[in-house]
């Protein structure tokens, strides 16, 4: 705002000129420094600080002497990059870590699909009923992560589920949603149902975004619905596809509340089953608030990168297509 | 930025807010400051966080009867209960704002001494000791002159049994532990379908006291160094007993305390559950339609002249050193707990069993509880069995043994695997995490 700056009035000392440079005026310039203060100020004390203090904790240790009991016998000292080493070299929050890229590998593609598939069939002419359709892809989404994991969870389980009834009504064989494999599937389930209908209304929405006179040019050049789908919709909803995507990817890494909630339930789902759950024990459980800090803010790290990473790589696909 | 109505909307409303929240943070400190000025000054007001239901019923009876002499009120303040309370105390304490009183499990009270967070209490409740028994004293003065914590509840743990399904199937009550894997065979042989009981990975509390019955300590010192026995000899008896058990298939392997386990217990599908003094609550809730067919026996020795049980549950009150009264809130504490109106109450209230020996014989418990209507001698027995309590030795990392205990055993039952590997697991993580912590651990 201030460079090229031009004075709306003409030149200096013409008779009509600004008054000259006054306390008022140095007000005025710094009126921005102003405004920006209360964001300024909400951004610090909510975000800036709490990240900082957790990268604090993280380097920091606490130290115990001898049997530990007593006033005095724990001091917090500086552990430098202990935290970090031991959370890179500890095996279970890799495995943690493999767990929930092979969770995610399930999940996006099928969400993702589905919310497209959705989005395209409510867009065509011929759909009745639309707004209750939509309503009703979208209606998961409001059901809160842990109850939809806990309805889930009672379908999921044998003795209490009405499936599994008529699956033995019908002499059909009973699989184990809560073991091995299908514990994935049974996971990725969760997240299907309760994240389809978001992704739907954003591409939709996008959708209904495109002018219908790309549309009228395509039935005039003798496209069919299908080819409208595949050669004009998707790529005009890419964006919000790549969106959709970045969004989907920062919620598989910070899985917690699916995996928790089916705990209980089974022997399969153990306390470090996703990264964030082990945050969560080593923080609350164990009590080392010091581990926990340093874990949290590598999965931070590698959330940045990845989503940041995909959203560069996605963004220069683009532009070389609008170039060609 | 374009000056807009819209952005100029943005920025009063960030203001606002920015005002409103600057408000309300300093309304708030100006409030916690007076409450603490009049404490300090005036009679004693304490705050207690339990989660035991109903106590502040029994509290009221302190605050209109003897602390309204001593000029001590107490104001409860409910908590959710077990572990994450000793998060919260912590993380209150590392503030220097936890509560002047908290209900503490006994195998916490190492972890929250060694954080410097419990007071020592040992002059201000002379004569106390003498209304508990010995083994359940121990555990609140962790083998040193100090004392603290004073004992609230305990969990002796017995052995329940579907009496009516036992007779259907001519099976007998197990005394010892051998009998007690014959009769899980003999069920399997005759309704196989059904098991006698299942070994549960996500409650470490019965582990621990299964353990305790066969002798082991877990957590000794030797000098300044802390010695980690969960691998003993007496522990690995009981991880092979039932490891053994699970991979023979004779027993369940899948966890307690959901929908499948309740229905379970309801449906007769599992006629028998190891557990403690306080299961008539649970089978209260869990198995409705079972009311008045189950009994209660000691729970199996592992030779035929034992007489010994273990603990699973209980806990005590203890006074923080934040507390800024600790003489008063020590006061309270043994009032709660060894006085027969409080005691009766927190029992009728709260449906605890209470740590005090002669409350254990007290007019509240002279009936049974109504799901055990058929065993009209059940709190006799249970006193009885009380007395047989192992000492138990907790240490100041007891949280990390028993998660260590959910994800290896969790493991372990599903896939019918060793048992003494992931005792070997446990043991291991436990002694790293103590010498990680700079503790000093003797081999």
């Amino acid at each position: 705002m201030t460079t090229a700056h031009r004075e709306p009035y003409g030149a200096e000392g013409a008779p009509y000129a600004l008054p000259p440079r006054t306390a008022a005026r140095e007000r005025a310039r710094s009126a921005p420094y102003f405004f920006l203060l209360p964001a300024t100020v909400l951004f610090v004390l909510f975000f800036a600080l709490p990240i900082g203090y957790a990268i604090w904790l993280s380097l920091h240790k606490v130290q115990v002497k001898g049997l530990g009991l007593g006033s005095g016998a724990r001091t917090e000292i500086w552990a430098g990059l202990e935290n970090y080493t031991d959370a890179l070299t500890d095996s279970e929050l890799l495995d943690g870590a493999l767990r929930v890229l092979g969770y995610g590998a399930l999940v996006i593609p099928v969400m993702l699909g589905l919310a497209l598939l959705f989005a395209l069939m409510l867009d065509t002419d011929k759909v009745r009923l639309a707004p209750v359709t939509r309503l009703a892809t979208f209606l998961p989404y409001a059901i809160p992560g842990v109850v939809a994991a806990l309805l889930w969870g009672f379908l999921y389980l044998p003795d209490v589920s009405p499936f599994y009834f008529v699956l033995d009504k019908l002499g059909m064989p009973q699989p184990n949603l809560l073991d091995g494999g299908p514990l994935y599937l049974a996971l990725s389930n969760i997240a299907v149902w309760g994240g389809t209908g978001f992704n739907m209304i954003v591409i939709y929405t996008s959708l209904r975004a495109i002018p219908a006179e790309v549309y009228e040019a395509a039935k005039l050049d003798g496209a069919s619905p299908l080819q409208i789908a595949l050669r004009i919709k998707i790529p005009m909803v890419a964006p919000s596809l790549i969106l959709t995507f970045f969004f989907s990817i920062i919620a598989t890494l910070q899985v917690f509340s699916e995996p928790t909630t089916l705990k209980p339930l089974t022997n399969s789902v153990s306390t470090t089953w996703s990264p964030l759950m082990k945050v969560y024990r080593d923080a609350f459980g164990a009590g080392d608030i010091h581990a926990a800090a340093a874990e949290a803010v590598i999965i931070a790290l590698v959330t940045l990168v990845l989503s940041f990473g995909f959203l560069r790589a996605a963004n220069s696909r683009t532009k070389q297509g609008e170039a060609r | 930025m374009p000056d807009t109505k819209h952005s100029r909307l943005r920025r009063w409303g960030a203001t606002t807010v920015a005002a409103v929240l600057g408000a309300t943070t300093l309304a708030a400190c100006g409030s916690e400051d007076a409450k603490d000025s009049q404490a300090e000054s005036g009679p004693a007001s304490l705050t207690y966080w339990t989660w035991a239901p109903g106590m502040d019923k029994v509290v009221d009876l302190w605050n209109k009867g003897p602390g309204k002499e001593q000029q001590i009120t107490v104001t409860v303040k409910k908590q959710a209960s077990g572990d994450t309370l000793v998060t919260k105390i912590l993380t209150a304490h590392k503030a220097h704002k936890a509560p002047d009183l908290v209900q503490a499990e006994y195998q916490t009270l190492p972890t929250l001494v060694s954080n410097d967070a419990l007071a020592d209490i040992s002059g201000d409740v002379d004569g106390a000791k003498s209304k508990f028994a010995d083994g359940v004293w121990q555990q609140t003065t962790l083998g040193s002159d100090a004392v603290y914590a004073i004992p609230q509840d305990i969990g002796p743990m017995m052995f329940y049994y579907r009496e009516d399904l036992f007779k259907k199937y001519g099976l007998t009550v197990p005394t010892t532990w051998e009998q007690f894997a014959e009769t899980a065979r003999a069920l399997k042989k005759k309704a196989p379908d059904k098991a006698l009981t299942t070994f549960s990975a996500n409650d470490s509390g019965l582990f621990a006291g299964l353990a305790q019955q066969a002798g082991a300590k877990w957590w000794t010192t030797s000098g300044d160094k802390w010695k980690v026995g969960i691998d003993d000899a007496a522990t690995r008896k009981v991880a092979d007993f039932w490891g053994g058990l699970v991979k023979e298939g004779v027993i369940d392997n899948q966890p307690m305390y959901q929908p499948a386990w309740n229905k379970a217990l309801n449906t007769g599908k599992q006629i028998a559950w190891v557990s403690a003094v306080w299961a008539p609550g649970t089978l209260t809730t869990a198995a409705p339609d079972t009311k008045g067919k189950w009994a209660m026996a000691p729970l199996p020795q592992w030779s035929d002249s034992d007489d010994v049980t273990g603990s699973w549950g209980g806990s005590s009150t203890a006074v923080t050193t934040d507390s800024k009264h600790r003489a008063a809130a020590a006061k309270f504490a043994a009032w709660l707990n060894t006085d027969p109106k409080a005691v009766a109450a927190m029992a009728k209230e709260g449906g605890i069993y209470p740590a005090s020996t002669s409350a254990q014989l007290s007019d509240a418990f002279t009936q049974p509880p109504a799901f055990f209507s058929n065993q009209p001698d059940f709190y006799t027995k249970a006193s009885q069995i009380a007395k047989t309590t192992a000492p138990s030795a907790w240490g100041p990392n007891v949280n990390v043994a028993y998660t260590s205990f959910n994800d290896a055993f969790g493991a372990a039952a599903k896939n019918k695997s060793d048992f003494g590997a992931a005792l070997t697991r446990m043991q291991d993580t436990t002694v790293a995490d103590l010498k990680k912590q700079g503790f000093g651990v003797a081999q």
